[in-house]
């Protein structure tokens, strides 16, 4: 019978992503309700030190698949290997994380062993045995609670919304062939054009400050990168900013761009539309700076300033500098 | 060139979402359906890969009859015909459901290239795609900002945390669309008369001869959680509004 929590962690260059923490916490919170076992998949290649850091977050047993083959990463020749290792083991439960890496394998590791999957969930719970896996939908207008009746039932986390917690295990290591018959791979990686800007990716900030039309020009921005450099954020933007031409693609908020829920969202000279909503609800604490007490923004915010954006920016980077030295 | 672009109709971004009092699903009475944004995308890609490379274009879409509104309006931009798949019997289909009827229409028709949306606005599953892909048993490129078509093969700019990966895959492939690809185009007038004679092939279920039974279920629908409300921060200078905000930041949110 099916039974245990398997995650599938992430790792890139070497070293684990914060969501892999993320869902080696939960799946140890989720498996704890039953008494059950927390294993993981981690794929790459010179990656099997790992294991030790995931058995610091509640990880039993890490299923390690060390091989060329499997970086970088390719969909079907991860796909491949997660599906093989979840049949051989059978477990009730597999989370994965809702980045861009988690959305691409996950879809299809579902479809490879025919079970449900919910997509950048929110909460997962354990209720009459199963999982409940909770999900906006909508944009968040609504959420979905999620039920899956075959096995394993699948669900992918959205990033920096569970908490990474340490819970130290065994994290034994269990060595898994990894090796792929080279012609099934149709894809290959030519290039990574990395971000050289250092700067931490909007999916994963603990802090963004954006900006909209109200920055008047790229010019602007500026402001909100001092900000952003004080509390070692990032800046995004709202679409009216980069269809400007004023930000770019990858900066985005909302519902054709990230969906981002950092500890803390300034929102500067945006109105708040509702597709800019649906990228940051999730937002531990929103900030909304906006001359117009009417902007729709303000019903999200948990702290609002109705007043011009390029006198309060400067000053709020300002105090907190102060506060932080 | 064979190409297939599929589409679902969604409510339109603005449109309000009602949950049902008993939870089964969303209100549908007021709601205005519109082509899912992605897909306009992947239908403008469609478009422009056959007007460098001649060829044609399929539109396939699942969902009611109201769904054939869409398709037409993809046929308006100019795509060349179309399959709708409308039977009720769909009415709870999951993404796996969805990508099974997709591909058992596709595997019937000539495929070099298949686009899809990264992700429908209304469920946001981000699913379809890949589950596509596996049933048809092909490579997938997914959340593409750029496509070139060489050939055999084609080469995708696919952006991920903190970086962009130059992929290379062979035909025929399953490309999912992201904002950035391209600038899609409006319908013209003589493409929406066109439009009303281009064929569309409607299929049932039976037809498809596949599954119907969704392996996720939404159990249950509800509305977002409340927020409290928020703090209006008072005053006349702008000075002393950034400090007082800063305050409360640290001291009573902890989110500095
Ligand atoms: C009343 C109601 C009940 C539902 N019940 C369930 C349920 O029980 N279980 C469940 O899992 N889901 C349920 N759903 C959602 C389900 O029908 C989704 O459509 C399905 O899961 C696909 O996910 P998605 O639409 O988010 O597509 P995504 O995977 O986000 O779509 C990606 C892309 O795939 C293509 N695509 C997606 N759908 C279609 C389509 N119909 N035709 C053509 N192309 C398409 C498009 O190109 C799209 O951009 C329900 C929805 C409603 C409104
Ligand atoms: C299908 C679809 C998808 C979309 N996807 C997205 C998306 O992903 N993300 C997104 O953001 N939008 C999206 N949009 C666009 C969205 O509808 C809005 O048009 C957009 O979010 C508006 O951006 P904005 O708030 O920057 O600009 P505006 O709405 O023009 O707001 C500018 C704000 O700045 C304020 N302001 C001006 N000057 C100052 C000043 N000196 N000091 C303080 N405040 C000032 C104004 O009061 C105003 O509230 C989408 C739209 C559609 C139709």
């Amino acid at each position: 019978m099916a039974k245990g929590v398997m995650i599938v962690a992430e790792q890139r260059d070497g070293a684990l992503r914060k969501i892999s923490l993320e869902l080696a916490a939960t799946a140890r919170k989720l498996a704890d309700q039953s008494g059950d076992e927390v294993s993981a998949i981690l794929l790459g290649s010179g990656i099997e030190g790992l294991a030790a850091q995931l058995g610091k977050y509640g990880v039993d047993k890490v299923f390690v698949g060390d091989s060329p083959a499997m970086e970088p990463y390719i969909t079907e020749a991860h796909a491949a290997i997660v599906a093989k290792v979840v049949k051989d083991n059978d477990p009730a439960i597999l989370l994965m994380g809702a980045s861009v890496q988690g959305k691409d394998l996950s879809s299809r590791v579902a479809a490879k062993l025919a079970t449900g999957l919910a997509t950048d969930c929110t909460d997962v719970k354990i209720a009459d045995g199963k999982l409940l896996a909770i999900r906006p939908m909508y944009a968040g207008k609504c959420f979905g609670e999620i039920v899956t009746n075959s096995n394993p039932a699948m669900a992918s986390l959205r990033p920096n919304v569970f908490p990474a917690v340490e819970n130290a295990k065994a994290g034994a290591v269990v060595k898994v062939d990894a090796a792929v018959d080279a012609a099934s791979i149709k894809s290959k990686v030519l290039e990574v054009q990395k971000d050289t800007s250092g700067k931490v990716d909007l999916t994963e900030a603990n802090v963004i400050v954006s900006g909209g039309r109200g920055m008047k020009g790229p010019e602007g921005f500026s402001i909100l990168e001092e900000l952003a450099g004080v509390l070692k954020g990032t800046v995004g933007a709202s679409r009216a900013a980069v269809d400007a031409g004023w930000k770019l693609q990858k900066d985005q908020v909302g519902q054709t761009g990230k969906v981002v829920s950092p500890n803390l969202y300034i929102a500067c000279g945006i109105s708040g539309a509702i597709q800019h909503l649906a990228g940051m609800s999730s937002s531990k604490c929103i900030v909304a700076i906006n001359k117009d007490a009417e902007a729709p923004i303000f019903t999200r915010a948990d702290y609002g300033v109705v007043d011009d954006l390029f006198k309060v920016v400067p000053e709020l980077t300002a105090v907190c500098k102060k506060m932080l030295a | 060139m064979n190409i297939i672009a599929c589409v679902k109709q969604v409510p339109d971004t603005e449109a309000q979402i009602k949950v049902k009092a008993d939870g089964s699903g969303i209100e549908e009475g007021q709601i205005k359906w519109v082509m899912n944004p992605y897909d306009e995308y992947g239908v403008e890609e469609a478009l422009r890969l056959k007007e460098k490379n001649g060829g044609d274009v399929t539109i396939v879409s699942l969902g009611p009859a109201r769904a054939m509104e869409t398709i037409r309006t993809a046929l308006a931009m100019g795509a060349d015909k179309a399959v709708h798949i409308c039977d009720p019997a769909f009415d709870n289909a999951d993404a796996f459901v969805v990508g099974n009827a997709l591909a058992a229409v596709i595997k019937t028709l000539p495929h070099d290239i298949i686009l899809c949306g990264q992700r429908a606005i209304d469920d946001d599953a981000g699913q379809v795609g890949a589950m596509l892909a596996e049933a048809l048993n092909l490579p997938q490129l997914t959340l593409v900002t750029k496509l070139d078509f060489a050939g055999s093969s084609v080469k995708v700019i696919r952006p991920i945390e903190g970086a962009q990966l130059l992929i290379e895959t062979s035909l025929p492939c399953v490309v999912t669309a992201q904002k950035g690809l391209n600038e899609p185009r409006y319908a013209s007038l003589p493409g929406i008369m066109k439009a009303k004679k281009k064929p569309v092939d409607v299929k049932n279920a039976a037809a498809l001869g596949i599954a119907t039974e969704a392996k996720a279920k939404v159990a249950k629908t509800i509305p977002p959680p409340a927020r409290a409300a928020g703090k209006i921060i008072c005053g006349e200078d702008p000075v002393q509004k950034a400090a007082e905000l800063g305050r409360l930041l640290r001291e009573e949110a902890k989110a500095i």
